[in-house]
């Protein structure tokens, strides 16, 4: 259970939210709106424990994020704006790096495996410099697959990518949704996700 | 996962070859400049020549500082690492690690051919390349806290040598200590034990402060 406690952010002597109270319960997915500006990003990496808020505390199955460090890390995957990816490795280098940083080690067979499942066949081996920024996207999200975390929180997944891959990370999410997990996301675009029950939260 | 991260940069640094030689030319360049412009005078140079390598070490291994972690900053890896469950001062001592292969192994291989420029004699040489060996890790580790401190800043390159010059001052003191002190025909044990020292000092205590900077430099 992820749960937000009077949460304020302050960026320099603007104040961009405050008062946001949320609970997310396992199968549940929250979607976080606002126009551009309006803190989604701040909010996020706050969930993650990048930065503290200001006002507020965030908790996890009852205890705080900031106290529980590593064992958070290790039910959490985020994805940010930033895909994460290395230019001078492949796409299956980085697949493998970075899932090794999120504690998962996986075998050369698997990560191939995974990166044709995300509709990368054939670029396993191109250094992620030649890959369009959707297909970097995609190295960046096999990530998901990878690690099996509890929570994910996502900014943006769907940018930069297109019809079919779009369609398959919403697959990927409902499949969560279903297992149990949570997601927590931002996009712009409309998305359809059955989820047991959706948490819209707004900031102004 | 340390040997991930080891694994990791080693990689990415054979795939961008022209950082590490940079670097490693540099510090030739450095140091052959000094006989030619000073002059051919063999006591002069035999005595300028320790301090005069270990000042080109610091220079070169500091020119390499903002590459620790500005990459992987500006593409997000660094987030992920600060978000892995895996303790950040570990993967910051994989970085350490494979920062002084890539920089500071190729400088102390380098030494003895480049005091021959100097006419050191065959056990100054001998003892300038182990001084080389115990210091250059400590420049790397003590190194990544500037690097850390100052990431994302504008400007940050000068500031990294402001905060990490002084920090280096030790070791240079006695790393080119042990080799006059052995070219004087002293004991030079203590020089190298003093070293050796900041080099576990600094394996424990740099990876944690470059750590909490680098939670800082984040937020």
């Amino acid at each position: 259970m992820l749960q937000g406690n009077n949460l304020a952010c302050v960026r320099g002597d603007r104040r961009l939210f405050k008062s946001i109270n949320f609970t997310l319960e396992a199968g549940e997915l929250m979607q976080v709106n606002g126009p551009n500006g309006s803190g989604k990003t701040s909010l996020l990496r706050m969930l993650c424990g990048l930065s503290n808020p200001a006002v507020g505390e965030i908790f996890w199955n009852g205890a705080a994020i900031r106290s529980l460090g590593g064992e958070y890390y290790q039910e959490m995957t985020y994805i940010g704006h930033l895909s994460g990816t290395k230019d001078d490795l492949t796409a299956l280098e980085n697949l493998r790096i970075s899932s090794a940083l999120g504690g998962v080690k996986i075998t050369d067979k698997h990560a191939r495996d995974v990166l044709v499942y995300m509709g990368l066949g054939g670029r396993e081996f191109l250094p992620a410099k030649v890959l369009s920024q959707g297909q970097r996207r995609r190295v960046a999200l096999a990530r998901l697959l990878v690690c099996k975390t509890k929570l994910w929180i996502l900014d943006e997944p769907l940018a930069a990518l297109d019809v079919s891959a779009v369609k398959l990370i919403q697959k990927l999410i409902e499949q969560h949704l279903k297992q149990g997990g949570m997601v927590v996301m931002t996009t712009h675009q409309e998305i359809d996700v059955t989820a047991a029950s959706t948490v819209q939260l707004q900031l102004a | 996962m340390f040997f991930w991260i080891v694994q990791r940069d080693l990689l990415l640094a054979i795939r961008r070859r022209s950082d590490v030689l940079t670097t490693l030319f540099f510090f030739i360049i450095v140091v052959s400049l000094f006989p030619l412009s000073v002059g051919p005078e063999m006591n002069m140079l035999r005595m300028m020549a320790p301090g005069i390598v270990w000042v080109a070490a610091l220079l070169a291994s500091m020119l390499s500082l903002g590459r620790l972690f500005a990459n992987d900053f500006l593409d997000g890896t660094l987030e992920q690492m600060l978000l892995s469950p895996q303790s950040l001062s570990i993967l910051i001592l994989g970085k350490a690690l494979a920062h002084w292969l890539v920089t500071g192994v190729p400088l102390v291989m380098m030494a003895p051919v480049l005091g021959l420029q100097y006419d050191l004699p065959a056990d100054a040489l001998f003892v300038l390349t182990v001084s080389l060996l115990l210091g250059t890790p400590v420049l790397s580790l003590i190194g990544a806290i500037g690097a850390a401190l100052t990431l994302g800043l504008r400007g940050g390159g000068v500031l990294v040598s402001l905060l990490v010059l002084p920090l280096y001052i030790p070791v240079l003191i006695f790393g080119a200590g042990a080799v006059e002190a052995n070219m004087a025909g002293i004991e030079y044990d203590a020089h190298l034990s003093l070293l050796g020292a900041f080099l576990l000092v600094s394996v424990v205590f740099a990876p944690w402060a470059a750590a909490a900077s680098l939670k800082v430099s984040m937020e």
